[in-house]
């Protein structure tokens, strides 16, 4: 079985024809989905976070590349591992946070966690725990920006896996034609909980799978944000231009277990460690200070900038009132709801 | 005896199927490499290798369907979906194909497939939380067995991987045993007993439709499933020091249903709680005191109690989550409830 080597993929960063606020907007994003991440690993040790969590950790170039391209009120729709793609949407840290620590000021009230964070305010429709679900749901977004004749475009984040999925397939077909405005992205992080992709894919250059639905493809360097900040901004604009969908395979990596503390026995150490080797947000550094886009200071005062950021979001959802009991009677129905007793 | 945990008794049942009967096969996510979500199948791919154990790409509704084709041809799957959620995604396979082949095939159709899958709430939200069996219990078609001991869950699986027509077992998370990532006894709930988990070491069937008295008692009648069993047990432990003797009556198997057993067990105390997670409305709670109105009214002493999860999708927030699902405090009411007058 051949996981894909970074050698083979990677291309250099291409900062041209980006200015400083860009570059500066997607390192923050990607500092701020980084430590989100990897403070939530301290805080389900340490504290007494209750549910699970699937980290984006390694993957942050592909939610912030492509949610950089896109207006606030596009649509983004997200999957069982969507931190990132929240972030790199704006949504504000300390609701995101205060929602893990189900808290009735998180940014569901606590009612939905980790794997249903939505911000509907940012365009945000919704984290999907059901494999594949958000595909069909940012179709039909898109379909209601083209009937209600906006400039919208809205685009699908899910993994490898989601694309054997049955709704995957009928979502490009109609979305192809009837040229709706979305982008889907493949964040192909290699595996599915434990299965790489060549054991449960017919085809491993994802890309390709838009072929059959006369949707066009393309697949980038997935831990390259530049490069995915360009090939989405091609495919949005086309998009935008009501020219249809189209297909963007983003190679990546997940750098931790599936989910919360799963080991992931099934891939070998020197894969991980090679793959590390290939960190979005350290070969961004590297290439910004190398080539003099960004400085130092500049670089460091973001991440200072993201430390004191989520401090104070771990702060806003500690201090935050849990969930009651019956907070959840609210949510059923938009009118008085009906629950045990009947309509009340 | 030895004992094993839930986890051990269905992967035994499984093995020792399989071993049996080389049409056996089991196919599901993460089934092989990864030994199943919930370590189920620990092994078995070493074991069975990929032609009997296959590990499937996330894509319920064509390999339920493939299960399907497969059982109509000579094999018997196990299929399993890595949590009961998902089976959503396969629905029309199970409910119009699976279920209705062989009537609609005028008898010439088998469908020898088992289905298994993990339910019920365990702080992951609404979408990995469900309690699915009232969808089952309403489709005509399927039998649906609900393990709630090691002992019930190896004898069920073997007549389910026997049975000619698909069975769906539902198996809940929290009665895994502890070795099961995620699985295992809640921290916060002491009342998982190890009743039931002395399993013969062979191969055994418990047939379905048998339902099984967990506890013998006169004052009230206590029907419950899967992890309602230990929480009505721990109640009925309970509330004998109050003086009070409760009968715990675990179906087994809501499709076929023992009527028999249960109608027994009503005349004799005149008192009903049922116990079950998924929610009240059109639910099993529901199906049940229809049943034993229509059938034992007059035995009555006290209208039938049930409970069963509220009117909700599960909330992520643990305080919801307790709340919506019914703990044992809300049988312990129950109880109280049906013996007032
Ligand atoms: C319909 C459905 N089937 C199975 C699962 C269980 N599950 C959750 S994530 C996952 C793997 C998903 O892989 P991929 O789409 O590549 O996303 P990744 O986890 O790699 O980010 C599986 C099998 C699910 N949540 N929903
Ligand atoms: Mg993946």
């Amino acid at each position: 079985m051949t996981i894909r080597k970074p050698e083979d993929l990677v291309t250099p960063l291409d900062f041209s024809g980006m200015d400083q606020e860009l570059l500066k907007t997607l390192f923050l994003r990607m500092v701020r989905a980084r430590e989100f991440e990897e403070q939530l690993y301290y805080l389900f040790l340490t504290t007494k976070m209750p549910g699970t969590m699937h980290q984006a950790t390694g993957q942050e170039a592909v939610a912030v590349g492509v949610a950089s391209v896109l207006n606030k009120d596009d649509y983004v729709t997200s999957n069982h591992r969507g931190h990132g793609h929240c972030i790199a949407k704006d949504v504000p840290l300390d609701l995101m946070m205060a929602e893990m620590f189900a808290k009735r000021n998180g940014v569901c009230k606590g009612m939905g966690g980790s794997m249903h964070l939505c911000d509907f305010s940012k365009g945000m429709l919704g984290a999907f725990g059901i494999v594949g679900a958000g595909i069909p749901i940012a179709s039909g977004a898109a379909l209601s920006a083209k009937v209600r004749g906006t400039q919208q475009v809205a685009v699908s984040f899910f993994g490898d896996g989601a694309i054997n999925e049955g709704v995957f397939h009928e979502s490009l077909n109609m979305a192809s034609l009837w040229k709706l405005p979305v982008v889907y992205v493949i964040e192909n992080n290699q595996y599915a909980l434990s299965m790489p992709n060549e054991l449960v894919s017919a085809v491993t250059d994802l890309s390709t799978r838009g072929c059959g639905y006369n949707i066009p493809g393309e697949t980038v360097d997935g831990n390259n944000v530049t490069a995915v900040y360009k090939a989405a901004s091609r495919a949005v604009e086309r998009a935008r231009k009501g020219e249809g969908p189209f297909l963007l395979e983003c190679i990546t990596y997940r750098m931790r277990g599936h989910a919360r503390f799963e080991p992931a026995e099934y891939r070998n150490k020197e894969e991980v460690e090679l793959w590390s080797q290939y960190d979005p947000i350290k070969r961004f550094k590297e290439a910004a200070l190398e080539t003099g886009v960004l400085t130092e200071a500049g670089l460091s005062a973001i991440e200072e900038q993201v430390e004191h950021e989520i401090e104070a979001a771990i702060a806003f959802a500690q201090a935050g009132e849990d969930v009651g009991a019956e907070d959840y009677k609210q949510f059923i129905y938009e009118l008085d709801n009906t629950t045990k007793d009947g309509l009340k | 005896m030895r004992q094993l945990s839930l986890a051990d008794a269905i992967r035994e049942a499984m093995i020792q199927e399989m071993r049996r009967d080389s049409s056996v096969i089991l196919m599901g996510e993460d089934v092989g490499r990864f030994n199943g979500a919930f370590h189920v199948s620990h092994g078995m791919l070493d074991e069975f290798g990929p032609t009997r154990v296959w590990d499937t790409p996330i894509s319920e509704a064509g390999f339920m369907g493939m299960g399907i084709g497969a059982a109509l041809t000579g094999l018997r799957p196990i299929i399993e979906f890595q949590y009961a959620d998902f089976m959503f995604c396969a629905m029309d396979q199970i409910v119009n194909e699976a279920a209705k082949l062989r009537l609609m095939s005028g008898g010439q159709a088998s469908v020898p497939l088992v289905m298994r899958a993990p339910q019920g709430a365990t702080g992951r939200a609404a979408q990995h939380s469900q309690s699915v069996e009232a969808y089952f219990m309403h489709t005509p078609g399927l039998y649906l067995a609900m393990p709630s001991t090691p002992y019930d869950a190896k004898g069920l699986m073997i007549s389910a991987i026997r049975s000619n027509d698909p069975v769906l077992i539902l198996e809940h998370k929290l009665l895994y045993g502890a070795a099961s990532p995620g699985g295992g006894k809640a921290l916060t709930d002491q009342t998982i007993s190890d009743i039931g988990s002395d399993v013969p070491e062979e191969a055994y069937t418990i047939p379905l439709g048998k339902a099984d008295v967990k506890r013998a008692g006169t004052d009230v009648t206590i029907i419950a499933t899967l992890i309602m069993v230990h929480r009505a047990l721990a109640v009925a432990a309970e509330l004998e020091k109050e003086g009070i003797s409760c009968e715990v009556i675990d179906p087994r198997t809501l499709v076929p249903l023992d009527e028999e057993t249960i109608l027994e067990s009503v005349k004799k105390t005149n008192r009903v709680v049922i116990a079950s997670e998924d929610v009240a409305r059109g639910g099993v709670g529901s199906e049940l005191t229809a049943m034993i109105a229509r059938k034992a009214f007059d035995h009555l002493d006290a209208p039938v109690a049930c409970v069963s999860a509220d009117n909700s999708p599960i909330p992520f927030g643990p305080a919801a989550e307790l709340r919506v699902v019914p703990q044992i405090s809300d049988i312990r009411q129950a109880v109280y409830q049906v013996l007032k007058d």
